[in-house]
C-alpha cells in the first residue's frame, strides 16, 4: 500500500499551479486535503505523474459570507465550517445546511484536512457536500490558464468521481447560494458507524408563502443515485399549512423518484425505504426552521 | 507500598510506554533493513502458468525476486500441518510461495526484496504471472453441496468430520417427549489486531547466528521452524516477540510463509531484510473465523430439561488446515455450556473453501458453540412460554457436581472435566445486574418512546489454560533487581504487570524491583505461547513456582548468615528477616551477591556483602547440590485445564423506522477463578465484549461468488468505534481453580464468547422475528421483517401487539414520535 512513483509540486501561485498542471496534461492531479487522493494513490487506484499541491497558494482559505451566499475558498477544511469563527457563524446564517451536512462528513482528523472544495472536486455520491452543493443551487469557481469561470453544479457532476472539469484546471471556490426568506433546511443520515459514509442521507429545504404554507419542498439524497440530484417534493405538499402538511405523502413521493443500488452495508430496497423515513423527518424539522425565519 | 500485589488493581506497567509512543514494535526496528513485499493471487483458484519477472528486473533498487523455483530443501516442502489429528484425514497446506496452484486470493506467489517497499511494490507490479482460472468454491453451503473442489484430489472438500457421542443420541431423541430442529448460520470475522504481522530478520555472517523479530504470539516455536525450514541449528536462531500491537489469535499461526522468507532472503543476500504486513495484506493474506452452518436437533421435555442433543456442523476451514481442526473441535466441545446434557452428539465437518485460512481468533470456535446451545435455550423457551432465564437456570450444572465430567475430549487431548463453578450464582449475578425482571417494564417505556427493546442472554463455559506447560524463571540481582521472564509473548494483554504482581507477592518484593521479559528466546528456550487464555494460568503458575524457588533458596542463605532456622524467615519489602526480631535481616540483593561466592567487588552490593561473608572449610564453596547465583528456573503443567464461565446479558433497541440496532446495554458477570488484576480482567471483558458486538452487528468477510474479498480495508470491514461499543457493567465471581497453585483460570478471550448468541437473542425479542444468521446489519433486519415467510417467535404471537413488530415495511413518516438523537442524527447542532 504504498503510491507509485509520482513527482511533486508545490507552488506558490494559482498561476505556476496552473502551468504546472497544464504543462503537464492528464497525467497531473491537485492535491488539496489528501483524504481522498492519498488513499487512492496509497492503494495504487491512481497513479498520477505529478501531484500539485495548492496548500501554499495563498487566498484561498477563505469562508466568505454574504447576503447572496457562501463563498469556500479551496482550502477550507471541513471543521472551518463547523463554527468557532465568525466566518463560521456567518456562514451558519447565511446558508444554515452547510454547517449541517459538514458536521456528518467523517471524523476530527479527517474534517481538520479534508476540504469541502476537494469533497465536491472529489464528486463522490457518498459525500456529503456535493448533494448540498446541488440542493443550495450552487456552482463552483473554477481557474484555467486561458481564465475563470464559473459552473453551474448540474453541469459540473458527470458520473461517480468525474466531473467536467478540465485536466488544467483548479476548482478556487465553491458558492452555495443564501437560503431564501421564508425558506428552512434539514439534514439526517444513517451510517453504519458514527462518522462513516452515509448508508442514506437526505438534505432538504422547504420553503413557505406569506400564509405559512409551503410553495416549495426540494430534497437531495447522500449515496442514493450516481450523481448528485435534486428532488421537487413540492406536489405532495403544495399550499398546505407548514405545521400540518402530509409529509408522509411527500415522503412516499421522494421514494418513488429515487433509484438507489445496492452494495455492501445496504440493499436498494431499504435504501429506498430510508429516503422516505430521513424525508418524513426532516421535511416538519425544515419546515419548522422555515416558520421560525418567517417569524423572524 | 505494600508487596501483596495478588488482587490488585495495580495499574499497567507497559502502558506508560505504550500510550506515549514509546513502544517498540516490529516495524521500529532495522531502519536500514531492505524491504521486502510480494505478489500475491489475484484469483480464488488458479492454476500458475507462467511467472515473467523480466520487466522487474530494471526497477532502480530492486536487490532480489523469489519464487518457488528459488525455494530449496524443506523450505520447498508444504508448510507444516502444526496441529495434526486423525479425524484430519486429509491435511493440506500451501507452500511459503505457491507452487503451481493458487487457492484464495492473497496467497503469496512472488517476494521482492528491494531498497524499501515502495521500490519493491513498483517490482511486484511489473511481475507478470499467467493464470488459468479454476471454478472457486466460496462459502460453508457451496463446499458443502461440492460442485467443484478446492483441492483436486478431495472432490467432497472435506478436510475432517470430527466427531464425539455420550450415549445413543438417535434412542434418546426418539423418546424425548418434545423435539426440535432448526438450522442456522455464522458468519466470518477477523482478528484485525491494528498492528498486522511483521518479520525483521538480521543474519551475522562471522557469528553465524540469525537473529529474528517477529510479531508473533509465539516466539519459541517460530524459532524452531525457522531452524527446521531453514537447516540451521537452534542455537544459531534467535527469536523476539518486540512488542505486539494484538495478535488475538492470528499471530499464533506459524510459521507465516513470511517468517521462513525473511530470514532466508537475510541470509542470502547477507542484509538485514524487512516486511510489514499492510492491511490489506492482512486481510487477504492471514486468517479469518467463525463460519459455521448448523443444524441443530434437540429433545427436551416439558420443563424444559434437556434430554438430548445432535449437532451437525459444517466449517469453513478456508484454503488449508496449517493449524488442525483445533477450532472444529472446541466448537464441538464447547458447546455444552453450563448445562447438563444427558446425551449428546457432534459431528463437525470441516471443508475446504477458496478463502483466507481458517485458525483461532479470540474465541476460537467457542463463540458459535455458544450461538449453538444458547439459541437452542432460547427456541425450547420460546416453544415452551418459559422464561428465558427458567429454561437454561432448569439445565445448569449445580454446584455440588464438580469436578463435572462431559465424557468429551478437549482440544489438547484431555477430558473435558469442568474443575469449579457456581453457574446458577451467575445466572443469579446476572439477572440482577441487568434487571431481568424488569425486562417487560423496560420494553413498554421503550416503546412509549417510539423504539423497540429487546433482552437477550448466553452463558458460556470456556477451557482455559490448557497445557502442555510453561516455565518461569526468576533471578535477584546483587543490584536488587529481581528479573523475570517466560517463554510465553505478550500481545498487548499486561502480563508485565500480572507476572510482576504474583512474584512481588511470592517473593516478598517491592513491584518496582522487577522486570519481566516476555517471548525472547534468548532469555527462555521452552514455551508454548499466548493463545487460549492460558498465559495467567501457565506463565502466572510457572513464575509462581520460580518465585518460591528463589525464596527457599534465599531463605536458605540468609538463614545461615543471620544464624536463624530457614522456618522463623519471612521476606518483606526486600528484606529477610527473622520474623518478630527487629534488626535481624539481611536485604535480599545482599543474599543475592552471597549466592555467588565469586564476588569480585565490582559494585557498593558486592563490598558490602562481604561483611556477611561466611567460610566453612569443609564444603566446596558451591556445595554438591547447590549452583551459583540466586536464580530458579521452573515449570507449571496442568493435569489438564481449568473452565472459566460467565453470563452476558444485552439490551438492545430497535429503531422501528430505520431498523438502527444499538445495544443500550451490556451487562457482564465473569468467573476466573482467583483474579491476579481485576483491573486487567476487566479490561479483557471489556475488549472481548467490544470484539463482541463487532461480531454480532458488524463485522463480516463479504466474499463475492469468484471468492474476491469486496471488503478488504476498514472503510468497509466495520469493525465498531467506541461510539459502537457499549458501556458494560461487570460483576465478579471467584470460583478458585482447585488445579492450579494461585487458583486462577483464563480470562483473555471470554469477553468475546457469548456476544452473539446474546445480541441475536435479544433482537429476536425485540422484533418477534427468528434470528438465524448472525452477524444481522439493518438492511438484513429490514428484509426480514418485511418478509411475509419469515418465522414468527411464538413469545411475540403471546405478547399479542405490544412492543412486537408489525409486519410489511412500515409507512414512512408514519412513527416520528420520540425520534432518538443517537443513530438516527437529524438537523444541526448536536454534532
Ligand atoms: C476515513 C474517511 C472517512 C471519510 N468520510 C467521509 C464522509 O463521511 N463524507 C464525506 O463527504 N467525505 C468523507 N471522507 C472524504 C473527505 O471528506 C475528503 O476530505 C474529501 O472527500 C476530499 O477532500 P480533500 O481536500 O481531502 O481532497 P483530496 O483528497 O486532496 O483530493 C480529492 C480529489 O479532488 C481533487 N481536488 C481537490 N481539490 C481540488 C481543487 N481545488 N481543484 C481541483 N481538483 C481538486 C483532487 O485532484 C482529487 O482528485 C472521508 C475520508 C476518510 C479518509
Amino acid at each position: 500500500m504504498k503510491p507509485a512513483p509520482f513527482r511533486y509540486a508545490d507552488p506558490g501561485t494559482l498561476d505556476e499551479a496552473l502551468e504546472v498542471l497544464s504543462a503537464e496534461g492528464e497525467g497531473a492531479k491537485v492535491l488539496a486535503g489528501g483524504q481522498s487522493l492519498l488513499p487512492l494513490l496509497s492503494m495504487r487506484l491512481a497513479a498520477p505523474a505529478v501531484l500539485v499541491d495548492i496548500n501554499r497558494v495563498p487566498g484561498l482559505d477563505t469562508i466568505e459570507a454574504t447576503g447572496d451566499g457562501v463563498r469556500v475558498g479551496a482550502l477550507v477544511r471541513h471543521g472551518a465550517l463547523l463554527g468557532g469563527g465568525p466566518d463560521a457563524d456567518a456562514a451558519a446564517r447565511v446558508q444554515p445546511l452547510l454547517a449541517r451536512a459538514t458536521a456528518h462528513v467523517a471524523h476530527p482528523a479527517i474534517r481538520n484536512r479534508g476540504t469541502t472544495v476537494g469533497s465536491i472536486a472529489h464528486a463522490d455520491p457518498s459525500g456529503e457536500m456535493t448533494s448540498v452543493l446541488a440542493l443550495t443551487g450552487g456552482s463552483v469557481a473554477v481557474a484555467t490558464p486561458s481564465g475563470t469561470s464559473e459552473i453551474p453544479w448540474a453541469d459540473f457532476f458527470v458520473g461517480p468521481l468525474e466531473t467536467s472539469l478540465p485536466a488544467a484546471a483548479v476548482v478556487t471556490s465553491a458558492f452555495f447560494p443564501a437560503l431564501p426568506p421564508r425558506a428552512g433546511t434539514a439534514f439526517a443520515e444513517i451510517a453504519r458507524r458514527r462518522g462513516d459514509y452515509a448508508v442514506c442521507g437526505a438534505g432538504v429545504v422547504v420553503t413557505l408563502d406569506d400564509d405559512r404554507r409551503v410553495s416549495a419542498a426540494r430534497a437531495a439524497y447522500i449515496s442514493v443515485g450516481l450523481v448528485p440530484e435534486v428532488h421537487d417534493l413540492t406536489e405532495a405538499v403544495a399550499g398546505q399549512p407548514a405545521d400540518a402538511a402530509d409529509w408522509s405523502a411527500a415522503a412516499a413521493l421522494a421514494r418513488g423518484k429515487v433509484d438507489p443500488d445496492a452494495d455492501l452495508h445496504a440493499g436498494a430496497g431499504y435504501r429506498r425505504h430510508l429516503v422516505g423515513v430521513l424525508t418524513g423527518r426532516t421535511l416538519p424539522a425544515a419546515a419548522a426552521e422555515a416558520v421560525s425565519r418567517s417569524a423572524a | 507500598m505494600t508487596t501483596k500485589l495478588f488482587g490488585e488493581p495495580v495499574r499497567r506497567r507497559e502502558d506508560a510506554r505504550l500510550i506515549t509512543g514509546r513502544g517498540r514494535y516490529v516495524d521500529d526496528i532495522g531502519h536500514t533493513a531492505l524491504a521486502a513485499a510480494f505478489v500475491r493471487s489475484p484469483h480464488a483458484h488458479a492454476r500458475i502458468v507462467d511467472i515473467d519477472v523480466d520487466a522487474a528486473l530494471d526497477v532502480e533498487g530492486l536487490v532480489a525476486i523469489y519464487t518457488y523455483e528459488d525455494l530449496t530443501g524443506p523450505l520447498a516442502e508444504p508448510l507444516p500441518v502444526l496441529i495434526p489429528h486423525p479425524q484430519l484425514h486429509a491435511p493440506r497446506t500451501g507452500y511459503p510461495l505457491a507452487s503451481g496452484e493458487v487457492n484464495h486470493v492473497g496467497e503469496p506467489v512472488a517476494m521482492v526484496v528491494a531498497t524499501d517497499r515502495y521500490v519493491a511494490e513498483d517490482a511486484c507490479d511489473r511481475i507478470v504471472v499467467t493464470y488459468e482460472e479454476l471454478p472457486a468454491v466460496v462459502g460453508v453451503d457451496a463446499a458443502r453441496a461440492a460442485r467443484s473442489a478446492v483441492h483436486e484430489e478431495i472432490p467432497d472438500n472435506v478436510a475432517a468430520v470430527h466427531h464425539q457421542e455420550t450415549g445413543d443420541v438417535e434412542a434418546a431423541l426418539a423418546t424425548a417427549p418434545r423435539t426440535l430442529s432448526f438450522t442456522q448460520y455464522i458468519e466470518r470475522s477477523a482478528s484485525m489486531p491494528l498492528e498486522g504481522k511483521g518479520v525483521h530478520a538480521r543474519w551475522d555472517a562471522d557469528d553465524g547466528s540469525l537473529r529474528v523479530h517477529t510479531s508473533t504470539q509465539a516466539s519459541t516455536s517460530v524459532r524452531a521452524a525457522i531452524a527446521a525450514k531453514l537447516q540451521l541449528s537452534l542455537d544459531q536462531v534467535e527469536v523476539i516477540a518486540p512488542d505486539v500491537g494484538g495478535g488475538f489469535g492470528v499471530k499464533i499461526v506459524h510459521p507465516w510463509p513470511e517468517e521462513l522468507l525473511v530470514p532466508m532472503a537475510a541470509i542470502a543476500l547477507g542484509r538485514e531484510v524487512k516486511w510489514t504486513e499492510d492491511r490489506r495484506e492482512h486481510f487477504i493474506g492471514s486468517a479469518h473465523e467463525r463460519q459455521q452452518r448448523q443444524e441443530i436437533t434437540v429433545g427436551y421435555d416439558d420443563d424444559g430439561r434437556l434430554v438430548a442433543l445432535d449437532v451437525h456442523i459444517w466449517h469453513d476451514n478456508g484454503a488449508y488446515t496449517p493449524y488442525g481442526i483445533i477450532v472444529p473441535i472446541v466448537t464441538a466441545t464447547q458447546l455444552v455450556g453450563p448445562y447438563v446434557i444427558p446425551t449428546y452428539r457432534v459431528k463437525v465437518e470441516s471443508v475446504y473453501t477458496n478463502t483466507v485460512i481458517v485458525t483461532p481468533y479470540r474465541g476460537a470456535g467457542r463463540p458459535q458453540g455458544c450461538y449453538a446451545m444458547e439459541r437452542t435455550m432460547d427456541r425450547i423457551a420460546d416453544v415452551l412460554g418459559l422464561d428465558r432465564a427458567e429454561v437454561r437456570a432448569r439445565n445448569l450444572i449445580r454446584p455440588d457436581q464438580f469436578p463435572y465430567d462431559h465424557h468429551l475430549t478437549f482440544q489438547d487431548g484431555r477430558p473435558v472435566i469442568y474443575d469449579s463453578g457456581d453457574y446458577p450464582g451467575l445466572l443469579d449475578k446476572l439477572k440482577a445486574l441487568v434487571g431481568w425482571e424488569d425486562a417487560e417494564a423496560m420494553r413498554r417505556d421503550a416503546e412509549a418512546r417510539g423504539t423497540l427493546l429487546g433482552v437477550g442472554m448466553a452463558l458460556y463455559v470456556e477451557g482455559t489454560g490448557p497445557g502442555p506447560y510453561e516455565g518461569g524463571h526468576v533471578q535477584v540481582l546483587g543490584s536488587g533487581k529481581v528479573l523475570v521472564s517466560t517463554g510465553l509473548t505478550s500481545q498487548g494483554q499486561g502480563h508485565e504487570t500480572v507476572l510482576a504482581q504474583i512474584v512481588a507477592t511470592e517473593l516478598g518484593v517491592p513491584i518496582e524491583d522487577i522486570e519481566v521479559t516476555t517471548g525472547d528466546t534468548r532469555r527462555f528456550g521452552y514455551a508454548v505461547g499466548t493463545f487460549a487464555s492460558r498465559a495467567a494460568v501457565m506463565s502466572g503458575n510457572a513464575v509462581a513456582l520460580a518465585a518460591r524457588g528463589v525464596r527457599e533458596k534465599a531463605l536458605r542463605i540468609a538463614a545461615d548468615v543471620l544464624e536463624a532456622d530457614p522456618g522463623d524467615l519471612e521476606i518483606d519489602e526486600g528484606l529477610v528477616q527473622v520474623r518478630g526480631t527487629p534488626g535481624a535481616a539481611v536485604p535480599l540483593r545482599t543474599v543475592a551477591v552471597l549466592s555467588n561466592p565469586l564476588r569480585y567487588a565490582f559494585d557498593e552490593a558486592a563490598r558490602q556483602a562481604t561483611q556477611f561473608a561466611t567460610h566453612d572449610d569443609s564444603k566446596p564453596p558451591v556445595a554438591e547440590d547447590d549452583e551459583p547465583g540466586l536464580e530458579f528456573r521452573d515449570y507449571y503443567s496442568p493435569l489438564r485445564s481449568t473452565f472459566a464461565s460467565g453470563a452476558h446479558a444485552a439490551v438492545v433497541e430497535i429503531d422501528p423506522a430505520t431498523f438502527e440496532i444499538d445495544v443500550v446495554r451490556y451487562a457482564v458477570v465473569h468467573d476466573c477463578g482467583n483474579v491476579v488484576n481485576p483491573m486487567i480482567v476487566e479490561g479483557q471483558v471489556h475488549g472481548g465484549v467490544a470484539q463482541g458486538v463487532g461480531g454480532a452487528l458488524y463485522e463480516r468477510m463479504a466474499y463475492d461468488a469468484d471468492g474476491q474479498l469486496q471488503n478488504a480495508s476498514f472503510m468497509d470491514f466495520l469493525m465498531p468505534y467506541a461510539s459502537e461499543v457499549p458501556d458494560v457493567d461487570i460483576d465478579h465471581q471467584q470460583t478458585p481453580s482447585p488445579l492450579n497453585p494461585l487458583g486462577i483460570k483464563g480470562a483473555g478471550e471470554a469477553g468475546v464468547i457469548p456476544g452473539t448468541a446474546a445480541i441475536a437473542s435479544a433482537i429476536e425479542d425485540a422484533t418477534g422475528r427468528r434470528i438465524t444468521r448472525m452477524p444481522i446489519a439493518p438492511s438484513e433486519l429490514f428484509d426480514l421483517v418485511n418478509d411475509e415467510s419469515a418465522e414468527r417467535t411464538a413469545a411475540s404471537a403471546r405478547r399479542a401487539g405490544t412492543g412486537t413488530m408489525p409486519a410489511g415495511t412500515m409507512p414512512a413518516g408514519v412513527r416520528t414520535t420520540g425520534v432518538r438523537t443517537t443513530g438516527v442524527r437529524t438537523t444541526g447542532g448536536g454534532a
